[in-house]
């Protein structure tokens, strides 16, 4: 038993809500994705197995709809919709990212939905939300994420460089997290209450509360955060955070070290690393460990203070200079500040941390006679695990199981399948 | 209130974002999310207690514009947890909750004597959920981190940027947002499991493996092909591999410091795009088909510049949304927030009456359930603000034992 064993969920194909999709296939919902007969879209996006084109071999694909069925209905045609129906009568949710209205066009709406079915929790994700009325301009991740607010934070302290978009799809990401947690909220209204409900997921919306201080500076005293590399946007420029090392690579150094405790690390690290005659800037580290406190908030009127972070600040660099980027990262951690290897993604797959903790998980793909390893859980849980069931579904892989169940027979599915419905 | 999850009551150690964020989600819904602070530190565990932004002059720990934001509508008290009559009543909190949340550096809660297991003891079907930089377990498990360190860890900061450049990188906690929704999700799930079979349970979240599956078909090109993301002319910026668009990317408008992004999907959108530019070089064959356009991107681009830059953004975004072409205007914060119909249309940014700040504005949340929606309505705890309310109303006790709790340096 796993909390969403015996979930039932219908998930019409999109870039929006795949994720919402495998998050719940992998806690266990049995995750229908409906396909138009053609396939859809994202069986076209690279990169490619071996990296040649084709609808089975998209390693996009394969990422988003691991661990679902996948069947074909054509929504166009009467038949399919009558299958929808069909297929959503018997779920506990509907997920989609059709175009606002576009499934009520068709006449299979939530109000008809829960008709049938007035336990159903519908979620539907659109760009912009089911009442705006920009429901019929075309977006893309990255007009979401620059219209919506993450990328004016997101760049480089040189303001002739664009703000930046940051990659992964998270505009789609953010949408199907909030998705998640809606379906969830509403699943647990329904144990008590025994009805389902509609809800509205905008896009917009979405990546407009994933700005952090961007917001609430704005919010809470009309203040207007401007991009810095590789840092906090802030109302007022802070120093650089970021430093490269010896390999070339870099790291996210983190806040100068404040106490008096943690200067004291930061000048034993210095001294394991035997580099501590070569900062003559050190004896303000030795300084400042042996003061009672520092503060921050007297920087500028206390010649003494600055002396001290600004040799902190020169230490970080001296260390970096002589050691590689994970060494610097593991120094640094084990010195007690918070600091981070900045990790091509593959580099954080990798890492020890990760391959201790199991996070590579071996995947069959037993039509190719491989195996192969995929990104695992975001959460760990006790009794009621997480757990990569399959491979992405090929283009229709389960129309005859899917649709036997709902008692259309062979000889229908022959005929639906020559009409083009499935 | 929201009836959602009303019947839920949560001892919530949470703090910043990461942890705050997740707890904000129930409280909106109904839950009773009672913060649990310390009364000699005044609560300063949680940094952002002490940051700006402050609505006036006024400071202090009652004032944060940042902890105001992620802790609507939850409920505060103090306990002293370094008094043994500070932790009985914590237990007595614990045997009345649900769930027991915190995101505390690993190891926190087990040093103060409420690891899962005495959790357990307290009430066993407590469900316990932890999140921390690296998970509980593994080689980086005390680490310390927040949301740029996991960020710089996880590869998120090094797939945003320029090539041939340092990283851009996110500026700002972007993990702490979904590291924050992750922990949600973690919590209404195994109250879901709760509901169906009983038991309670550990859910130990790493935000770093959360970022981790975030760049998900990046892993697979690793993993599957052996091609690293690492390499020359990586990152790419702002343009598009997969799905292949060109042009793509965030261009220049008129004024200081004013861009608007622009994505042609398909050959549609490029002719639609070239009729609207109107200008002689969009014939140029070099432009001619997706393929000639990705080959020389470097010099699109530069002629897509040149023609944005000298127009205002939002007409840009207008002329090409006309035309069916994706096209959106760098937002300012104060672009998107007052002047948007549609997060305002979206009740995107509730005004919540906090005690005293008084009238603050905040940031919703970007869904609406037709039948249970969430109400933002009530500002975050001021320190302590319902130490009594809880002993009194949660624990039975009289208002003179409250009293004397105080003086006796326990609440």
């Amino acid at each position: 038993m796993t909390a969403l064993s015996g979930t039932r969920v219908v998930e019409l194909a999109s870039d929006a809500g795949a994720l919402a999709g495998k998050l719940l296939a992998e806690m266990g919902a049995d995750v229908v994705l409906v396909e138009p007969p053609g396939g859809a879209a994202a069986r076209a996006y690279p990169p490619f197995l071996d990296d040649q084109p084709d609808p089975e071999r998209s390693l996009h694909w394969w990422h988003f709809h691991t661990s679902k069925r996948g069947i074909t209905l054509d929504l166009e045609e009467e038949a399919g919709r009558e299958l929808l129906g069909r297929l959503v009568a018997g779920a506990d949710v509907l997920l989609e990212a059709e175009p606002a209205g576009h499934l009520a066009d068709l006449g299979i709406g939530y109000e008809s939905l829960a008709e049938a079915n007035p336990g159903l929790v519908h979620a539907a994700i659109t760009p912009f939300g089911q009442a705006s009325e920009r429901r019929n301009d075309p977006v893309t991740d990255l007009t979401l994420l620059a219209g919506g607010g993450p990328v004016w934070s997101c760049g480089y302290d040189d303001h002739s460089l664009p703000p930046i978009r940051g990659g992964g799809f998270q505009s789609h990401n953010i949408a199907s997290h909030y998705a998640v947690m809606a379906i969830l909220t509403a699943l647990l209204h329904r144990h008590v209450s025994g009805r389902g409900q509609f809800i509205d997921v905008s896009q917009h919306a979405a990546a407009n509360v994933t700005t952090e201080m961007a917001s609430y500076h704005w919010l809470v005293q009309r203040g207007t955060v401007q991009r810095q590399t590789g840092r906090h946007a802030l109302e007022h420029a802070t120093q650089p955070t970021q430093v490269q090392c010896a390999d070339g690579k870099h790291v996210c150094t983190g806040a100068l070290p404040r106490t008096p405790q943690e200067l004291g690390r930061l000048l034993r690290w210095l001294e394991e690393a035997g580099l501590k005659d070569e900062l003559p800037e050190a004896i303000f580290l030795e300084m400042g460990a042996e003061r009672d406190q520092i503060d921050l908030s007297k920087i500028f009127e206390d010649d003494e203070a600055r002396a001290i972070f600004s040799a902190a600040r020169d230490a970080m660099v001296l260390l970096a200079s002589r050691l590689t980027s994970v060494e610097y990262f593991r120094g640094a951690q084990r010195a007690g500040m918070a600091a981070g290897v900045i990790y091509a993604p593959e580099e954080a797959f990798e890492d020890e941390h990760s391959v201790a903790r199991g996070f590579q998980q071996e995947l069959e793909h037993e039509d190719l006679g491989r195996s192969f390893r995929y990104p695992g859980a975001p959460y760990r849980f006790e009794k009621s695990p997480w757990s990569l069931r399959r491979r992405a579904p090929h283009l229709g892989e389960h129309n005859d199981e899917v649709f036997a169940a709902l008692g259309v027979s062979e000889d229908e599915r022959e005929a639906l399948r020559t009409r083009g419905v499935i | 209130m929201s009836e959602a999850l009303r019947r839920y009551r949560i001892c919530d150690f949470t703090g910043q974002l990461a942890g705050a964020g997740a707890t904000k989600w129930l409280a909106a819904f109904g839950a009773e999310v009672i913060r649990i602070e310390d009364p000699v530190r005044e609560g300063r565990w949680d940094i952002l207690r002490m940051l700006p932004p402050f609505i006036d002059e006024r400071r202090g720990v009652d004032f944060a514009g940042g902890f105001q934001n992620h802790n609507v509508e939850k409920k505060g008290i103090t306990l002293n947890l370094r008094t043994e009559r500070g932790k009985e009543l914590l237990r007595e909190i614990i045997k009345r909750s649900d769930v027991v949340s915190e995101n505390f550096a690993a190891g926190v809660m087990e040093r103060w004597g409420f690891g899962y297991q005495e959790l357990k003891a307290i009430k066993p079907d407590i469900i316990y959920v932890s999140n921390c930089g690296f998970g509980h377990t593994g080689p980086y498990a005390s680490f310390k981190t927040w949301g740029p360190i996991v960020q710089a860890v996880c590869g998120l900061t090094f797939t945003s940027g320029l090539p041939d450049r340092e990283p851009a990188g996110w500026g700002f906690s972007f993990m702490d947002h979904m590291g924050a929704l992750t922990m949600a999700i973690a919590i209404l799930l195994a109250l879901l499991h709760r509901e169906r079979t009983g038991e309670g349970q550990w859910v130990d979240i790493s935000c770093t493996e959360a970022g981790l599956g975030l760049n998900g078909p990046a892993l697979l090109d690793w993993s599957v092909n052996g091609r690293p993301t690492r390499q020359p002319g990586m990152p790419n910026g702002n343009r598009s591999l997969g799905p292949e668009m060109a042009p793509h990317g965030i261009f220049p408008a008129r004024g200081n410091d004013e861009w608007v992004s622009i994505a042609c999907r398909d050959e549609r959108d490029w002719r639609a795009f070239a009729e609207v530019i109107g200008e002689a070089w969009v014939r140029d064959s070099r432009f001619s088909h997706l393929a000639d356009r990705k080959a020389n991107e470097d010099a699109l681009d530069e002629l897509v510049a040149g023609w944005t830059r000298g127009q205002d953004k939002f007409e840009v975004q207008r002329a090409l949304l006309a035309v069916g072409v994706p096209a959106a205007a760098v937002q300012k914060p104060e672009e998107r927030i007052e002047r948007d119909p549609d997060t305002e249309g979206f009740a995107l940014w509730p005004t919540v009456q906090h005690t005293k700040m008084g009238a603050v504005r905040t940031d919703g949340l970007p869904v609406h359930l037709s039948e249970t929606d969430w109400r933002i309505e009530r500002g975050a705890p001021c320190l302590g603000e319902h130490t009594e309310e809880v002993l009194t109303g949660l624990l039975g006790l009289s208002s003179a034992d409250v009293a004397k709790l105080r003086e006796e340096g326990v609440v």
